[in-house]
C-alpha cells in the first residue's frame, strides 16, 4: 500500500505540541535552571554547577540530610501502609457480596473515603484525633492510653498511617473487587469439583488473577503514598520535630519557607526522577507479566 | 464408575414455587447406564446445561432424585459426588505446571505424594501431555488446555462420571476431529460414564451411543443416532437432527392415507386412532423423498432452487406455501419449475400436536 504524504498533519498536532511545551516542557526547564543556581533573594542569582546535586546525596550536609532522613521516611510510610492496605484491600474484596443490592451499598460505601478531598481528610483526622475534643482521642485517654499526636512521634505515625489506610484501601478493594469479579463462574465450579479448599482457591484461583489489578493497586498507592504532602501537613505539620516530614513537606519547606529556589529546584528534580524511575519499572515489570499470557486468550 | 438415575428431576432458577411452565427443566425421569457415553443435544436454553450441573451438584434440584448406582446423592455436594467436569472454556490453574495442574485434586484430597506422580505420570501419558508436565499450563494451546481440564477429572480413580458442557467450543476444527476421537478412545478403554453436553449434531451422533435431545426443558427422545435419524420421536427431534432437516407438513390422516394440500400420500402403517383436535402433521426426511418429473398421481411442488452438496443433491421446493426439500436421485437433471415428489412411505411418520404416533400395522 501507498503511503500519501501529507505534511498538513503537522499543524493539527501542533496545539497539542504548544500545550505541552507551555505546561510541560517551560516549567520543567525553569527548574533545571533554577537548580544550577542560588539567591539571595532580590532576583539575583549566582551559577552554582551541580553544587546543590551533590549536597543532596551527601548526608553530611545540612541539605543532603534533611533529603535523606525525608527521603527514608517516606520510603518506610510507603512501605508500612502498602503492608497494611494491600493486604486488607483483598479480604475486604473477598468478603463482598457478589451480587444483589447489597454490591450497590458496599460500592457506595467503599467509594465515600475516595470522594473526599485530602486536606479536609486531614482536618477530620485531625480533629478526631485531638485529645481534648476528638472522639479518638479522648476515648484512648480516658482509656488510660496516653496518646497525643502533637508531642509522641509513635502517635504520629500511628495517626498518619491509620488515616492513609482509612482514606486509601477501598481504592484497593475496588480494584480486587473488579479483579475478583472478571473470574468466569466455571473456575469456581472446577475447584469446587476439584475438592479445593477455600485457601486453595484463594491462592489457585483468586490471586493469580488479580495479579495484574494488584500491581495497578499497588502502583497507584506507592506513588500516591510516596507524593503525599496534605494530609501529614494538615495533621501533624510534619512534627513532632521532623518525625512526620516527608519529602514533599521538606520541599516545601525549602522552597517556599526558606525560599531556598535553587536547593529545592535541586531536590524537586531528584525527587521527580525517582517517581520516574518506579514507573518505569513498573510499567516493565506489567508488560512482561502481560507477555506471558499467550496472544489467544478466548472468550473469557 | 456408576449407573445415574434422575427419577422425577426438575429445576426452575426461580424456586419450587414457579409456574411449571418456567421450569428450566421440566420433570424428567431416566437411566443412564454405566460405562455409557451419553450426549445431551438441543438449541441455546433447551436446558441441556442446567441438567448437567444438577448432575454435578453445581446446582441442586427444585424437585426429584438423582441416584448413583442406586444411592442418592441429591443432597450431597459437588465434592462428595466423585464427577468430573470439563466446562466450555478451559480452565486451568494459572500459577501451576501442567504437572501440578494434574496433581491438584488429588492435593486437595490428602493422597500420598507417591502415589499422586504415579497417576499425573498413567494421565498424562494417556492424554499426551507427557512432553508438558513441567511447562506453565498458561503457555500452552485452548486444545491441550482442555486435555488438562479432562485429565483433571481422570486422575481421580474413584471418579463416577464425567461431564462435559461443550468442551470443544473453543478448539480449532481440525483439532476438534482428534480430540473427540481421543475422547472415545478413552471411553473405550477406562469404561468410564460421559455426559456430553453440546448443541452441535455433529459432535452428538460421533460420541455417543445415546442421544438424550432436549427442547424447551424437556427431553423429547433419547435413543441411539439410528433412531434418532429414523423415526424421530418429536417433529423438533426430526427438524433440529438432519441436514436439511426433516420436513414436516401439515396434513390430513385417515387409515393409510395422508392428504397434503389435498393430494394423497400412502403410508405404509394405519393411523385410526389420531387424537380428535390435534394439530396432524406428516414428516418425512428429505433422503426419502425423491424428486421426479411431474406427473399425475405425484405431489406436484415448485422448485426454487438445488442445493448441491457434492454427494448428493437436494432440491428446495415449496408445496402451496410449505417449504419442502427432497432428494434428486443421481443422473436426473431438473427442467422446468415444477416436479413431482416420490415418497418412500416406509420413512413417512405421522405426528400429533407434535409427537410421534405410532401406527397399527
Amino acid at each position: 500500500m501507498d503511503k500519501t504524504i501529507n505534511q498538513k498533519a503537522w499543524f493539527l498536532v501542533l496545539p497539542v505540541f504548544l500545550v505541552v511545551a507551555f505546561s510541560a516542557i517551560l516549567p520543567l526547564m525553569t527548574v533545571v535552571n533554577y537548580s544550577m543556581q542560588d539567591t539571595f533573594g532580590n532576583n539575583q542569582f549566582f551559577w552554582n554547577g551541580v553544587g546543590w546535586f551533590k549536597e543532596l546525596l551527601d548526608p553530611s550536609t545540612d541539605l543532603g540530610g534533611r533529603f535523606l532522613a525525608s527521603l527514608g521516611r517516606n520510603l518506610l510510610f510507603s512501605a508500612i501502609i502498602l503492608a497494611i492496605e494491600v493486604p486488607l484491600g483483598i479480604v475486604v474484596a473477598l468478603s463482598m457480596p457478589r451480587d444483589g443490592w447489597s454490591v450497590a451499598a458496599c460500592l457506595v460505601i467503599l467509594a465515600l473515603p475516595l470522594l473526599i478531598p485530602w486536606n479536609v481528610v486531614g482536618t477530620i483526622w485531625q480533629i478526631f484525633g485531638r485529645p481534648d475534643i476528638g472522639l479518638l482521642g479522648y476515648t484512648l485517654n480516658s482509656l488510660g492510653i496516653n496518646y497525643n499526636y502533637v508531642s509522641n512521634e509513635f502517635d504520629a505515625w500511628a495517626t498518619v498511617i491509620v488515616m492513609d489506610v482509612w482514606h486509601w484501601t477501598s481504592l484497593v478493594a475496588l480494584l480486587c473487587y473488579a479483579g475478583l469479579k472478571s473470574i468466569p463462574d466455571a473456575y469456581y465450579q472446577a475447584a469446587q469439583i476439584d475438592g479445593a479448599s477455600r485457601w486453595a482457591v484463594f491462592t489457585a484461583i483468586q490471586l493469580p488473577k488479580m495479579n495484574r489489578v494488584l500491581l495497578i493497586a499497588v502502583l497507584l498507592r506507592f506513588m500516591d503514598s510516596f507524593m503525599i504532602y496534605t494530609e501529614p501537613f494538615v495533621v501533624t505539620g510534619g512534627g513532632p520535630g521532623n518525625s512526620t516530614t516527608f519529602v514533599s513537606i521538606e520541599l516545601v519547606k525549602i522552597a517556599l519557607g526558606q525560599f531556598d529556589l535553587g536547593k529545592a529546584a535541586a531536590l524537586s528534580l531528584v525527587y521527580n526522577l525517582i517517581i520516574l524511575i518506579v514507573c518505569w519499572v513498573f510499567y516493565t515489570v506489567m508488560t512482561n507479566a502481560g507477555a506471558e499470557r499467550p496472544v489467544k486468550q478466548g472468550a473469557e | 464408575m456408576a449407573r445415574i438415575d434422575l427419577v422425577d428431576l426438575a429445576h426452575s432458577y426461580g424456586g419450587n414455587d414457579a409456574a411449571p411452565e418456567s421450569f428450566a427443566l421440566k420433570p424428567v425421569t431416566m437411566t443412564w447406564r454405566q460405562g455409557g457415553a451419553y450426549a445431551l443435544l438441543g438449541p441455546s436454553g433447551c436446558g441441556k446445561t442446567t441438567l448437567l450441573n444438577l448432575i454435578s451438584g453445581i446446582v441442586t434440584p427444585s424437585r426429584g432424585q438423582i441416584l448413583f448406582d442406586g444411592a442418592d446423592i441429591t443432597p450431597l455436594s459437588t465434592q462428595k459426588r466423585n464427577i468430573a467436569q470439563v466446562f466450555q472454556f478451559p480452565v486451568i490453574y494459572d500459577t501451576m505446571t501442567v504437572g501440578q495442574n494434574l496433581a491438584f485434586p488429588l492435593k486437595n484430597r490428602g493422597v500420598p505424594k507417591a502415589e499422586i506422580d504415579a497417576r499425573v505420570k498413567q494421565i498424562a501419558n494417556l492424554l499426551d501431555l507427557t512432553p508438558h508436565l513441567d511447562r506453565k499450563a498458561t503457555r500452552l494451546t485452548a486444545d491441550a488446555k482442555q486435555k488438562i481440564s479432562l485429565g483433571r477429572g481422570l486422575v481421580r480413580s474413584d471418579v463416577a462420571a464425567i461431564l462435559f458442557d461443550e468442551p470443544l467450543t473453543v478448539i480449532d476444527p481440525e483439532l476438534k476431529w482428534q480430540l473427540r476421537s481421543k475422547l472415545k478412545a478413552l471411553h473405550r478403554d477406562l469404561d468410564l460414564t460421559m455426559i456430553y453436553v453440546t448443541h452441535d449434531q455433529t459432535e452428538a451422533l460421533t460420541f455417543a451411543d445415546t442421544v438424550v435431545v432436549m427442547h424447551d426443558g424437556r427431553v423429547v427422545q433419547s435413543g441411539t443416532p439410528a433412531e434418532l435419524f429414523d423415526k424421530p420421536a418429536h417433529t423438533f427431534v426430526g427438524y433440529f437432527i438432519g441436514s436439511p432437516g426433516m420436513n414436516i407438513v401439515p396434513a390430513e390422516v385417515t387409515g393409510r392415507e395422508a392428504r397434503i394440500s389435498g393430494h394423497p400420500i400412502a403410508l405404509n402403517r394405519s393411523y385410526d386412532s389420531l387424537p380428535p383436535g390435534a394439530k396432524i402433521e406428516v414428516g418425512v426426511r428429505p433422503e426419502f423423498v425423491d424428486v421426479a418429473a411431474p406427473a399425475p398421481g405425484l405431489l406436484s411442488a415448485n422448485i426454487e432452487r438445488i442445493d448441491d452438496l457434492g454427494r448428493v443433491r437436494f432440491a428446495r421446493v415449496r408445496i402451496g406455501d410449505a417449504k419442502f426439500a427432497a432428494r434428486v436421485p443421481p443422473g436426473f437433471s431438473v427442467s422446468g419449475e415444477t416436479a413431482g415428489l416420490v415418497f418412500n412411505p416406509s420413512h413417512v411418520h405421522v405426528y400429533a400436536d407434535s409427537r410421534l404416533v405410532e401406527g397399527t400395522a
